[in-house]
């Protein structure tokens, strides 16, 4: 309003018409200075790396020389002959699904609780939010003790329940140890799963709700044929943020198992840094994390599809 | 009439049992570090094998001694001191070029930045795991192994993608009017954008700082692959490699977690609603 009184309306269209010439004004001109520096960053300090990261993989560069010699195809014939990275794509996959599938089922259960009002709603959503926030570093050492040898928790409280009387050595075993990490991972990706899901679920309209309920749909009827087919896209975005923090990380095998026991549950990211960064074997670590990139193209294209998909309907 | 009733207490009842499971499988870890980080020694190291000994509860009174002995005895304070650091100096770097990229994506760029939009936020998909090995050349060249200046370059990476993201998605949020009458009053783009829009978005900017500093302490494999001597650690880094490594000491290590969590989980809760907004702005077209 004060802005009005500044500049009466009789000029007003002559100012714009002087003033039409400068930068501040021509929109894409603007535009383009203001995203450019964002944008150098990002290419400069993603692309180069990202190419390097494919250079290197043709390549028997070691860390503590800066020489780059081209050995082709080398380090993936090598690495595929070896049973240990065969184990490990294994492992990789197999958690990542896994934990996926726990966290969709946990998340759509959780979000339709978080749903009702209930007595103590927003604690609860707060505190079922804290193993998202917190660094992922710190709760894996919380889960390392919780599963130690000696004097995990879990088996205490078993034997005292009268629910399994052995001893489970959780990272000794690794059975036990690939279910301690799946564990780790859905404890760390189900609240954000959820904060999704809730998001989309509060997005559908009330009136389809209404209708069913109205129609006389059971609970199960509304779940499986109203609100999950609505979620669906809500769903998939959480998906695939899931399957790209799960199968790139690094933290929760590193700290929980350190690839262990006898390298049974290395991860590509886990192995990659072993080969590359402890081993110095810079080629081949970069061949190995390169198997995540086709997982990153697949989910990339997807995200690009559901985005689409929301521009033509919304 | 009486059924009805029992169907819905009973319905009632299985919502707050579902609740109540999810949360303490949520806060159990924490109950656990909480636990861990003020017991005695010698109530903290009994074998799970002996019955009468409840690990749940505090068998003797609390301790202060691994608080204690973790500010004391440890470098907890330095990595403390350079987690502030870092963050601070990757939250300016990443505001100054985020705040104007989501200005621009927002309004200026039309229909290529919306796809240059979903373009940068691809990039955050890109993990650390497929850069870090590049990036230990990358920093090797330029001398800057074992320096926190290798964080502050390479954490902007992925804060830049992210709070432009959320950015252009609160600019979206501010009516177009408020700016078009603005020009329309003499105002040029340019300080419409500075004069009008910037301080409506004061709080979108402060929530887009907090995030990007939380992903700075949430980062552990850049740092991992960077710094080397404990005195130069971030928390994230130096808690689980550090203490672990030179003390076998549960009581300190959980203290240590405790301590750092509790902060990062108030200001996540105290930002969460905004930072969703932000986020499905951004993903839903305004």
């Amino acid at each position: 309003m004060a802005l009005r009184k500044e500049v009466p309306p009789l000029i007003r269209p002559a100012a714009t018409a002087l003033r039409r010439r400068t930068l501040a004004d021509r929109e894409d001109a603007l535009g383009r200075v203001l995203l450019a520096p964002a944008f150098l960053y990002v290419i400069v300090l993603v692309g180069v790396p990202f190419v390097l990261a494919i250079l290197l993989s043709f390549s028997a560069a070691r860390s503590g020389t800066l020489s780059f010699p081209w050995v082709g195809l080398r380090n993936f014939t090598t690495i595929i002959a070896d049973a240990q990275f065969r184990l490990t794509l294994r492992n990789t996959i197999v958690f990542t699904v896994v934990s996926q599938v726990l966290v969709m089922v946990l998340a759509t259960a959780a979000a339709n609780v978080l749903e009702a009002a209930f007595f103590g709603k927003r604690a609860v959503r707060m505190l079922l939010l804290l193993p998202w926030a917190v660094p992922v570093s710190l709760a894996a050492m919380a889960w390392t003790w919780i599963f130690d040898s000696t004097f995990s928790v879990i088996n205490w409280t078993l034997r005292a329940g009268g629910l399994y009387k052995g001893w489970l050595y959780w990272l000794g075993d690794p059975t036990l140890a690939i279910i301690a990490i799946i564990t780790v991972h859905v404890w760390r990706m189900f609240p954000f799963a959820t904060v999704i899901v809730l998001a989309g679920l509060s997005a559908i309209p009330i009136e389809i709700r209404e209708a069913a309920v109205i129609d006389g749909a059971s609970f199960w009827r509304r779940l499986f044929q109203v609100n999950l087919p609505l979620l669906l896209p809500v769903a998939t975005v959480a998906v695939l943020f899931g399957v790209v923090f799960t199968s790139t990380d690094l933290s929760i095998v590193y700290l929980v198992t350190r690839g262990g026991p006898y390298n049974s549950t290395h991860v590509l990211a886990s192995l990659a840094f072993q080969r590359g960064i402890l081993g110095g074997d810079l080629g081949q670590g970069a061949a190995i994390a390169l198997f995540l990139l086709p997982v990153l193209v697949v989910v990339a294209i997807l995200m690009l599809r559901v985005a689409r998909r929301a521009e033509v309907g919304g | 009439m009486t059924a009805r009733r029992v169907v819905r207490l009973v319905k009632r009842i299985a919502l707050y049992a579902a609740a109540l499971a999810f949360t303490l499988f949520a806060v159990f870890p924490f109950y656990w570090m909480f636990v861990t980080a003020f017991k005695e020694d010698n109530d903290l190291y009994v074998g799970g094998i002996v019955a009468t000994h409840i690990p749940w509860i505090f068998n003797e009174p609390p301790t202060l001694e691994h608080m204690q002995y973790l500010l004391q005895e440890t470098a907890y304070l330095a990595w403390v001191r350079n987690t502030v650091l870092v963050g601070a100096a990757v939250v300016v770097i990443t505001m100054v070029l985020a705040v104007p990229a989501g200005y621009a994506l927002a309004r200026l760029t039309g229909r290529w930045g919306e796809r240059l939009g979903i373009g940068i936020f691809l990039t955050y998909l890109i993990p650390p795991t497929l850069l870090f090995i590049p990036f230990a050349r990358v920093i090797a060249v330029l001398g800057l192994s074992n320096s926190l200046w290798a964080l502050v370059l390479v954490y902007p990476t992925f804060t830049i993608p992210f709070c432009t993201w959320l950015m252009m998605g609160f600019f979206r949020s501010i009516p177009r009017d408020i700016e078009e009458q603005a020009m329309i009053d003499g105002y040029s783009r340019l300080a419409a954008m500075r004069k009008v829009v910037l301080p409506l978005a004061v709080s979108g900017i402060f929530t887009a700082a907090i995030f990007a500093f939380t992903l700075v302490m949430q980062d552990f494999v850049y740092a991992l692959t960077f710094i080397s001597s404990v005195g130069k650690m971030t928390v994230s880094q130096g808690i689980p490699v550090a203490l672990f490594r030179d003390v076998f000491n549960w009581g300190a290590m959980m203290a240590a977690a405790l301590i750092t969590s509790i902060p990062i989980a108030i200001v996540y809760n105290l930002f969460i609603d905004r930072f969703i907004a932000g986020l499905t702005a951004g993903a839903v077209k305004g």
